[in-house]
């Protein structure tokens, strides 16, 4: 009885091939490590790999909310820097209050409470100019709570800003032009010294995770990669649940046909807020993934380009498969990384030297429009067309 | 005969063109209704606004035996309330299958969090088997709605609405693009549902509207000029004028 309900439903289950690709990549570093295994991947090369999986991540919240959803937000790269800012908060300033608390350790007189405080907003904040700890860090001794405004925060504003755009009824690429407003808003504003935030300085050291001082960077790198995989584990599950759902079904109708789902009974605008706001989240937690393992966070990150990177990313990967949106992620940032390493050499055509640095931004540029005129869906497309074929 | 739907001297204008002027216009339970009238007569507009995607300037619309109004509710909340509407031009989810468009189209919540735990269950297999077959698509439904040919899709769409059990089903040209067997299957169709619930049938086709042996409302530049038997009206001066030529 089962089956025959397989045969009328028109989706792919393609969580146990991911999940297992993806332990399995984690398991061979780890073995190939150089804290733990046969120290034939470098510590640095580590941390690249660890922030390629994060990458994914928010490569599966943008497909939900673009591949699958049909709203082309170019905003959610604030959504991962607002993660990545929320845990960045934290890192530094336990770390400086660490440091503060044991370079005073052989004072006679313990320092008070009061003073601490001073000396970390010294440490902090003196390369804006100030030295009081603004309002928005008070609860940036708790782990607890920051890991919760890593949810919050990104999903209070996707919550706001969606809530206001939807019940407008505002679509297509008007929405588009919103959310880069939204992103380039937040950055302009991260931007100022006195938002609190460091300003253009960002958030740095972030790398140092503190209490843990006694593990090294080669060792730390590695936890972060497995709970990055953990965590893209995790999000498939979730994604995946979502889109082979009855509210799959619904979410890929508002993208096909919104006016049916709309006289079928359905409040396409809750549909839209839900998958945005979801949405949001993980693209949250995957910057807070993110930036200990980048070490810094500044507002440039949070810059429209990045979100436009995003939705490049999933394009070639594939729309409305969540493993495309993971294959492109991941090959395009570290291709990206590649090129603009400097690790391959430029080749000299005499009266022109081809600059890989310049030139990837064009690779890239053409790679999109190759794919958008040859394989609208994506690399996911082609495997699909490869596999219905066989 | 207790009133189902009753609308009382609605007007609309977009950019100064009056599209609906003073209509009125009241149905029964479990009546079949045609709705006849040349192009830009305020037909599709009519149903807009009794759906509730456009609000009229002034009149009222109501509903049912509470006599609600219409024109404070939301689309969703007069699906809610029971009034489907299909297209003029069929609007199907077209990627998804018959059994998967009929399965969201069930009456179930609506709501995000209910359609994410949702589980098939036999009883809700059974009632789509059971519209498929009403709308002889029992064969299809495996097929993806976009592969339909145009007249199965009419019948989906048909199906779609009959799946939210709604009390009145408004159906915009539903023989436009079948052939003649096809045609004569719709018309049984329609003949059929309005024994359990109010249809109102919009159609530009009169041999089809003859077919259907009901009462018919004229609709010209955006109000009623006859109402009656089909025989009856296209004795009218006025429709013979405006419509069906001399």
């Amino acid at each position: 009885m089962k089956k025959d309900f397989l045969n009328y439903i028109n989706k792919a289950n393609s969580f146990f091939w991911v999940s297992s690709i993806v332990i399995l990549f984690t398991l061979i570093i780890i073995l190939l490590s150089e804290s733990y295994g046969l120290n034939l991947v470098s510590t640095s090369f580590t941390k690249v790999l660890g922030k390629t999986l994060c990458l994914c991540i928010v490569a599966l919240a943008m497909d939900l909310v673009w591949g699958y959803c049909g709203i082309l937000s170019l905003g959610h790269f604030a959504f991962f820097g607002l993660g990545g800012y929320m845990i960045g908060m934290w890192l530094m300033f336990k770390r400086t209050k660490n440091i503060v608390v044991e370079s005073t350790q052989n004072n006679i007189l313990p320092l008070t409470e009061t003073e601490i405080n001073e000396a970390v907003g010294t440490q902090i904040f003196g390369v804006v100019g100030g030295a009081e700890i603004p309002l928005i860090w008070y609860f940036a001794d708790s782990l607890l709570i920051h890991i919760i405004l890593i949810l919050l925060v990104p999903g209070v504003l996707a919550y706001i800003f969606g809530w206001l755009a939807f019940r407008s009824r505002v679509t297509g690429v008007y929405l588009s032009i919103l959310t880069q407003a939204m992103t380039l808003a937040l950055s302009l504003y991260l931007f100022q010294n006195d938002s609190g935030l460091r300003g253009n300085n960002g958030l740095s050291g972030l790398q140092n995770i503190p209490n843990l001082d006694e593990f090294s960077q080669a060792e730390l790198s590695v936890w972060f990669l497995i709970l990055s995989s953990l965590t893209l584990i995790f999000t498939y599950y979730i994604c995946n649940l979502i889109v082979n759902s009855k509210l799959g079904n619904i979410i890929t109708g508002i993208r096909d046909n919104e006016t049916r789902i709309r006289f079928l009974g359905y409040k396409v605008e809750s549909y839209k807020l839900f998958i945005f706001v979801i949405t949001a989240i993980i693209s949250g937690v995957a910057g807070a993934l993110y930036y200990p393992q980048a070490g810094i966070i500044n507002p440039a990150e949070l810059a429209p380009i990045a979100s436009i990177y995003l939705a490049v990313w999933v394009a070639i990967g594939g729309r409305g498969y969540l493993y495309g949106a993971l294959i492109g992620a991941a090959f395009v940032s570290l291709a990206s990384s590649y090129f603009t390493g400097g690790q391959i050499p430029n080749i000299n055509f005499g009266i022109f030297t081809l600059k890989w640095v310049d030139w990837w931004v064009v690779i890239l540029g053409l790679s999109f429009v190759i794919t958008t005129l040859y394989a609208p869906k994506g690399i996911g497309g082609l495997i699909e067309r490869i596999f219905r074929r066989s | 005969m207790s009133v189902l739907l009753e609308v009382n001297g609605i007007s609309v204008s977009f950019d100064g063109f009056k599209a609906i002027n003073n209509l009125s216009f009241s149905i029964s339970n479990r009546e079949l209704r045609a709705i006849i009238g040349p192009n830009g007569a305020g037909k599709t507009t009519f149903m807009d606004i009794v759906t509730g995607k456009t609000k009229p300037d002034e009149g009222t619309v109501l509903w049912g035996e509470k006599n609600l109004s219409l024109l404070r509710m939301s689309e969703s909340q007069i699906v809610e309330a029971g009034i489907s509407r299909k297209f003029q031009k069929p609007t199907l989810i077209e990627t998804q299958t018959v059994f998967e468009n009929l399965l969201l189209s069930l009456k179930k919540s609506r709501n995000p969090l209910s359609t994410l735990f949702y589980k098939l269950s036999i009883a809700d297999e059974k009632e789509i088997n059971i519209i498929a077959n009403e709308v002889n698509l029992i064969e299809s439904l495996s097929v993806l709605a976009g592969q339909l040919s145009h007249g199965q899709k009419q019948w989906l769409e048909i199906g779609m609405l009959l799946a939210q059990k709604p009390d009145l089903l408004l159906i915009d040209e539903p023989a436009a693009g079948m052939t003649a067997p096809e045609r004569k299957k719709t018309v049984e169709l329609l003949k059929r549902l309005s024994r359990n619930q109010s249809v109102i049938v919009v159609e530009h086709d009169m041999e089809f509207v003859k077919s259907l042996e009901c009462r018919v409302t004229v609709l010209h530049d955006g109000g009623v000029i006859a109402e009656g038997s089909l025989d009856y009206v296209s004795q009218n001066d006025k429709v013979i004028d405006v419509y069906l030529g001399r």
